[in-house]
This record gives C-alpha cells, sequence and structure tokens, in this order.
C-alpha cells in the first residue's frame, strides 16, 4: 500500500510537470484558481477561446486525450499516467470542460462503432479541440427513463430523417457535431427501437435554444429538429441497437463525471479559517467543527475511494458501476456546504453581489449550481439503484411498461 | 499508486475469515452474549495460536513481526464476526503502549504473552461521565503506588494487565502531570468489578485501586502525549473493526430484504429499501477508504497519521452506526427481536463508538489536525 509513483510513473509526472511549466496560460492562474463551483473559469474575457488555445498547444505537443490512441490525436497513455496529468494539470484542466463530453463519452462511442473513415476525420480535430461535440439524450418526457424518448428517425433512401426535440444538451450552441438517440420503431419494446446517429450542427433543420437556468447561467439548450437529414453512413451501430451504443457512452460518462467531483470542502475549511463571526473565527466553534469533520470524511472517503479505483485500474479492472458513489456523495455535498457556509453569513448571506459579499459570492454560486448536480448524468435516485443492482445485486425496480410496446406505454392518467 | 492490500494481506485476511466462521459463529458470540463469561477465552487462544494476535509485535517479542496492513485485516475480520475478544484493548492498546513507550526489560516480559493470547492487557483512563481531559483524571502516584477508582474499563474484568493514567501528586491539574503505569491487576491493592454495558459481548468493568503496586510506563509527565500517540494507532484498528462490522450488517440486510417477501415481491425490489441500502453501501464504503488511508499512514508511520486516524475513526463510527441501525430497520420486527443477529451489530457498533472518545472529540482532533495542517502549507 502506497501512494509512490514507480520510477516509470515519476519519469512520466516530471516530463508533464516540466511541460506544463513551460507552457500552461499562467496569465490565466489567478482567476481559475478563484473560480468556483457554479462560476465561470474566467470571471472576464473569453473562457471558449482560451480553453481552445490550451487544447490546441496540448495536441501539438502530444498532450490531449492522453488515454487516446495516437492514431486518433492521443498518446496512448496508461490510466494512472491520465491520473497523473490531471494531478499535474491542476487548474488549468477548468478549461477542459467543454471538451469534457467529447473527448470523455462520445469519443470512446466513435472509436467502438464508427466507419474508419469517419474516425480519422473527426476524431483527431475532437483531441486538439478545434471542433467540439455534444451528446443529445435526454427529452423533456426521458430523462432517468431515457429509453422513453421520442424524437423519430425514419428511413428516406440512404437518409434517416429526424423530427423531434431534446433537451438538457451541454454546450450545443458551442458544438459543430452532435452525436443524437432516436427512435427508429416505435412498435417494438422501447430499448429494442432506438438508434444512434451523428450529425453535424449546422445541418438545415437543427435549431438550438439555450436556457435560462435557475442559476440565471446557459449551459444547457434545448435543440429542435424539423426534418434534419443524417446520412445513414453516420448511424453509430445497427438500427435498433441504439440503446447498447448508448451504454458505452453512459459507462464512460460516469467515469469521467465520477472521478475528481469537486466537494466545496477545500474552500468551507478555508472560509471558516478566516471567517470572524463576531464571536470569533468559526473553526474555533465545537459546532462548526463537528460539521466540518463530517463534510472532511465525506471529501477524504471519495478521494481515497476514487485512489482505490485507480490502484484497480493499474491492475487491468474495468472500472464498475461502484464508481456512481462520487457523484452521489459530492452533489448534495455541494448544497449542504453552501447553506452551511451562508448559514454562518448570517443575513448578509443572501447576497450575490461578488464585490460586496463574503468570500466573493463562492457558496451563493455554489447555492444556485448544486442542485443541477444531483440531476444531470444521473439523478441521485437512479445512481442509487444503480448501487443496488448492480454493485449490491439486488432485484431491478417492477417496470409497467415492462414488455409493452413503446406505442402503448402509457404517458398520463387516463 | 498501489492504494490496495498486498496480495499476501488478502490471503491472510482470507484465513482470518475462514477461522471465525470455524470458530466465532454467531452461537459463539451468542455464548458469550446469555453466558456468565465476558470473552470467549478459547478463541482468544486460538487466535493467538493462529499468529493473528501478535501479528505486529516484532518476532524478537514473540509477534510475527508481519506488520500493521495484517493487524488491520485481522481487525477487520474480528469486527465482522462481532468477535467477543479483548483484541482493541489487549492489541490496539496495550501492547501498542509497550511498543511505543515500554522498556526493552517490559517489553520482553509481556509482549510474548499478548501475542499468544495467555496475557491480557487494557487501558484503564476514564474515571467518571464526560469526555477525558486532564483535569478529568484524578488518580494519584505517591512513592510507586495508585489510589483512585477507573470506570469503565473495557476489559478489565478479564485482563491480567493495565496501563494506568495516574496524576503525579505535585505540580496541578494539567497534562503535563500525567503519566502511565503498569499496574497488575492479579495484585494486592486492586480491587475489580464487571459493569453492565449495552454490549455484553465485550465486558466493562470499575477497577477501584488502593495503593497497587505500579511500575512506570514512558518518562513523567509524559503521559497524554503518549495517549494521544498511541489511540491514534488504536483508531485505525478499531476503525477496521468498525468497517467489517459495517460492511457484515449491509451484506446481512441486503440478503434478508431479498428472501423477505411483502406485497407479493422480495421488499429489496422496493425503492425505499434499495436505496436505504444504497446509502448503506456509500458510508461504508467510504468509510473504508478512509480506514486504507489510516492504513497506510499506521504502516508507513507517516507524519499525517494522527489526521488519517481522525478521518478513519469519525468516518467508520458513522458508518458502522449507520448500517447497524439500517440494518434493524430492513428486518423489521424481526430485527427487534433477541433471536435475529441484527442487535449484536447494534451494540457493537454503539460500544464501539465510543471506546477510545466519543465521536465528538474525533471529529474535534481531526478538525485540529486539518487547520494545522492547513496553517503549515
Amino acid at each position: 500500500m502506497n501512494f509512490d509513483d514507480t520510477p516509470q510513473e515519476a519519469a512520466f509526472r516530471a516530463e508533464a510537470r516540466a511541460w506544463i511549466d513551460a507552457n500552461a496560460p499562467k496569465h490565466l492562474h489567478a482567476q481559475l484558481a478563484a473560480a468556483g463551483y457554479g462560476q465561470s473559469p474566467l470571471g472576464s474575457g473569453d473562457a471558449l477561446a482560451e480553453s481552445k488555445a490550451w487544447q490546441k498547444k496540448k495536441r501539438d505537443a502530444g498532450w490531449a486525450c492522453l488515454h487516446w490512441p495516437k492514431e486518433f490525436g492521443g498518446r496512448g497513455a496508461t490510466p494512472i499516467e491520465r491520473v497523473i496529468w490531471q494531478q499535474e494539470e491542476g487548474v488549468y484542466s477548468k478549461l477542459a470542460g467543454v471538451f469534457m463530453i467529447g473527448q470523455g463519452m462520445i469519443a470512446p462511442t466513435l472509436m467502438a462503432f464508427a466507419e474508419e473513415r469517419h474516425k480519422q476525420r473527426y476524431l483527431p480535430s475532437m483531441a486538439s479541440g478545434e471542433e467540439i461535440w455534444c451528446q443529445l439524450f435526454s427529452e423533456p418526457v426521458a430523462g432517468s427513463d431515457l429509453a422513453g424518448l421520442r424524437t423519430k428517425a425514419e428511413k428516406d433512401g440512404d437518409h434517416w430523417v429526424v423530427n423531434g426535440q431534446k433537451i438538457w444538451t451541454s454546450g450545443a450552441h458551442y458544438s459543430q457535431y452532435g452525436m443524437i438517440l432516436t427512435r427508429t420503431d416505435p412498435n417494438v419494446v422501447k430499448h429494442d427501437g432506438l438508434t444512434m446517429f451523428f450529425f453535424d450542427m449546422k445541418s438545415p433543420g437543427v435549431e438550438v435554444r439555450p436556457i435560462k437556468q435557475v442559476n440565471g447561467q446557459s449551459g444547457f439548450n434545448e435543440v429542435f429538429f424539423t426534418d434534419l437529414r443524417i446520412p445513414d453512413h453516420q448511424r453509430l451501430g445497427d438500427v435498433g441497437k441504439g440503446w447498447k451504443v448508448s451504454l458505452t457512452t453512459l459507462m464512460n460518462e460516469r467515469m469521467s463525471i465520477g472521478a475528481g467531483m469537486p466537494t466545496g470542502f477545500p474552500e468551507l475549511l478555508d472560509f471558516c479559517c478566516d471567517y470572524d463571526t463576531g464571536a470569533g473565527l468559526a473553526v474555533n466553534d465545537p459546532a462548526v467543527r463537528s460539521k466540518l469533520a463530517q463534510f472532511a470524511v465525506r471529501t477524504s472517503g471519495l478521494k481515497y475511494t476514487a485512489y482505490r479505483s485507480i490502484s484497480a485500474l493499474s491492475r487491468g479492472q474495468i472500472p464498475g458501476p461502484e464508481n456512481s458513489i462520487g457523484k452521489l456523495v459530492a452533489g448534495s455535498m455541494l448544497q449542504e456546504i453552501a447553506a452551511f457556509a451562508m448559514d454562518l453569513q448570517g443575513p448578509s448571506g443572501v447576497l450575490v453581489d461578488d464585490a460586496q459579499t463574503t468570500a466573493a459570492a463562492r457558496f451563493q454560486a455554489m447555492l444556485l449550481r448544486s442542485p443541477a448536480t444531483r440531476i444531470e448524468g444521473g439523478t441521485d435516485e437512479i445512481l442509487r439503484n444503480i448501487i443496488a443492482e448492480r454493485v449490491l445485486g439486488l432485484p431491478a425496480d417492477m417496470r409497467a411498461d415492462r414488455g409493452m410496446p413503446y406505442n402503448q406505454i402509457p404517458t398520463r392518467v387516463r | 499508486m498501489d492504494f490496495d492490500f498486498s496480495p499476501d494481506q488478502q490471503q491472510l485476511k482470507d484465513q482470518a475469515r475462514r477461522y471465525l466462521a470455524d470458530h466465532c459463529s454467531s452461537s459463539a458470540v451468542r455464548a458469550v452474549l446469555d453466558g456468565p463469561q465476558s470473552h470467549d477465552a478459547a478463541l482468544w487462544a486460538g487466535l493467538g495460536t493462529q499468529g493473528f494476535l501478535g501479528a505486529a509485535i516484532p518476532e524478537a517479542y514473540g509477534g510475527s513481526g508481519a506488520g500493521y496492513g495484517e493487524l488491520c485485516v485481522i481487525a477487520e475480520e474480528l469486527g465482522r464476526a462481532v468477535a467477543p475478544v479483548p483484541f482493541s484493548s489487549s492489541i490496539g492498546l496495550f501492547a501498542e503502549l509497550l511498543l511505543r513507550a515500554g522498556t526493552e526489560a517490559q517489553k520482553q516480559r509481556w509482549l510474548p504473552g499478548l501475542a499468544d493470547g495467555s496475557l491480557i492487557g487494557t487501558l484503564a483512563l476514564a474515571e467518571q461521565p464526560g469526555r477525558v481531559t486532564p483535569a478529568s483524571l484524578t488518580t494519584t502516584l505517591t512513592a510507586g503506588r495508585i489510589t483512585g477508582t477507573k470506570r469503565p474499563v473495557t476489559d478489565g474484568d478479564i485482563a491480567d494487565l493495565a496501563v494506568v493514567a495516574t496524576r503525579d501528586t505535585t505540580g496541578g491539574a494539567g497534562a503535563a502531570t500525567l503519566s502511565l503505569q503498569v499496574v497488575d491487576l492479579r495484585a494486592a491493592g486492586v480491587q475489580r468489578q464487571a459493569l453492565p454495558g449495552i454490549d455484553p459481548t465485550r465486558s466493562q468493568a470499575q477497577i477501584d485501586f488502593t495503593g497497587a503496586e505500579a511500575e512506570p510506563l514512558g518518562a513523567p509527565g509524559a503521559g497524554w502525549a503518549l495517549l494521544h500517540a498511541v489511540t491514534d494507532r488504536a483508531a485505525v484498528l478499531m476503525a477496521f473493526e468498525q468497517v467489517g462490522g459495517a460492511d457484515k450488517a449491509l451484506q446481512t440486510a441486503c440478503d434478508y430484504a431479498q428472501e423477505r417477501f411483502a406485497f407479493g415481491r422480495p421488499i429489496a425490489s422496493l425503492q425505499a429499501i434499495k436505496h436505504m441500502l444504497a446509502d448503506m453501501y456509500v458510508s461504508a464504503t467510504l468509510a473504508r477508504s478512509n480506514a486504507y488511508y489510516g492504513a497506510w499512514a499506521l504502516q508507513a508511520d507517516a507524519p499525517e497519521l494522527a489526521e488519517a486516524a481522525a478521518t478513519a475513526r469519525v468516518s467508520a463510527t458513522q458508518a458502522y452506526q449507520h448500517c447497524a441501525r439500517n440494518n434493524i430497520q430492513v428486518h423489521g420486527g424481526m430485527g427487534f427481536t433477541w433471536a435475529f443477529d441484527c442487535h449484536l451489530h447494534y451494540r457493537r457498533a454503539n460500544l464501539l463508538a465510543l471506546q477510545l472518545g466519543s465521536l465528538s472529540e474525533w471529529e474535534d482532533r481531526l478538525v485540529g489536525h486539518l487547520v494545522a495542517k492547513r496553517a503549515a502549507a
């Protein structure tokens, strides 16, 4: 049991550290370090342009998409090397957020299911950040019950014609390409009538509308499709096998979202050490100490659970559903920590002007962003189901639509 | 990074689990619960013979010298089995105190017996209700003899030896006048009385010292610091007992939820039950990962040991309490019967939660370490 690098890992770390030290956009360091959860990574300036610039630089030097094969623009690195890179990249990894869905989730799906020419065409530009991808899965009527989605794709010669609506599409407004799960057969059981495609977001019949969120930001979108035509060669996997294809994506989603989730604890500890409640420093209050300890052990537990997963990964084991624990724990913590820190601020905790507010409105931003954390990429309830069924081996929920053709499933009280 | 136990340690863990499955079944635990004896002496001797007790005691003193990682996996299995033995008192505390502060002669004299199970040691610390602070300790040492009352002393009625925290009669009530003594509890000047507790599978006692003969352990005035250092080490081992217990309580609840039917289906198919079990898994997993951090620090004798120990301790205390109480909840009314084993874990979880200091005390210790680390950074 040790945290030590092997000589090979140490050499990799030294190389990564030296390159980052020589090439990172250091003028952004202070802003990135100060950005809290739910706050944009760069307070001012063009975050997307800075993100693309850093990504391109990484790609040109062979430091992009470490876990990808070299032929697609990756490095063919080991899982441990990927972790070492993340540790060394530090705050600059906040610039990689816009690429995460494409590089982390869509790329593995393309590698597994796309035609060779498409892999050659699209993966390198995804690695370099020059083209960004979004994932179009959720619909207004299909969230946790994703397989109940409605957006339909109908065959027309060597094309498919797509009509319907997607929602919660992160980054659709700056993405060049999208991967979409559609219903191609409403007459069979819901999981069996789905097919996956990718398409150009600039195609006719695609309309992106930003969603104004609870926190006032607009990271998500609604995307509407009116007779969007997708060539059949842009189909991923067989017709009717879209669910299986989506599982590749979602498995990778679990990995990339679950790893290194922020919890808000370091920020809370800093705040409590510096903040005088009027009765002394918050950290000296026994009630505050008890809360801090509770948050500390949950944070530490996640960290060392991730280390156990990393160790298993380096032994060649495949990450499993047990990684669902990361977001489940971190999501609630962000919400609880935000409310706790604001409680310590008393009446002024309601203020959100970061120039006039304690801790630069960090906890207020966290409060207003964190409800989404407990929903996106699998709700707390779905994650508990995954743990119960796939880790603990408990029986699946009983489903009222089991074995029923999709077009006969009840959708409202009759 | 290799943040896991080694194949050899895993093998030892499996070996310990098999041994305890054979020698510490539920009926063996219940024999202590319902019977007059306050520990399973045959099991204790067997654990000694197997080399489990002496896993971290050097070969020179009769142990196997295997190491603390080995001792951690053994502690986990003892916790899983709710073993009615004085492991935490004799190995986690007494042997560790000797190893840290004993003279060569003291180690030679007692460690072999602790390793083979022929001797039982414990720590006699608390005297009155509430948190143990230097000011709460009044048992005095005068000219090598101890006077005062300690209660509760876990395993105090079955132990042969105890480390007793005493105060020098000169120099005030602070930590500076606290020292540790080793006392033979079978000798003159020691009266012991078993006390009923929430977990009858682990004994509690009051010990009255009336001029009992003592020999010093460690330097005069070093008692408080030594206790802190050793309770950190003991806390890691106890966290493993708690993690083992939590894991077993979770497993028991999952098994029952799958075989118990209500409304025409296994109750494990109801989300209210599934999600309760998932939350138990989350607590148990976080606690296990934190305990591994403690095990790493203990094995490496790392500067992070105090922080890691407090982290492991707080996390494991909560996880075992959580899993033990929800195990009863999943069982419904059956969980409240004497006949089902749920209460064995409920008792043990709440007993362990108070040994070595309460949850709030360890929370306080943890935050102290985190604040100090932040200030140093």
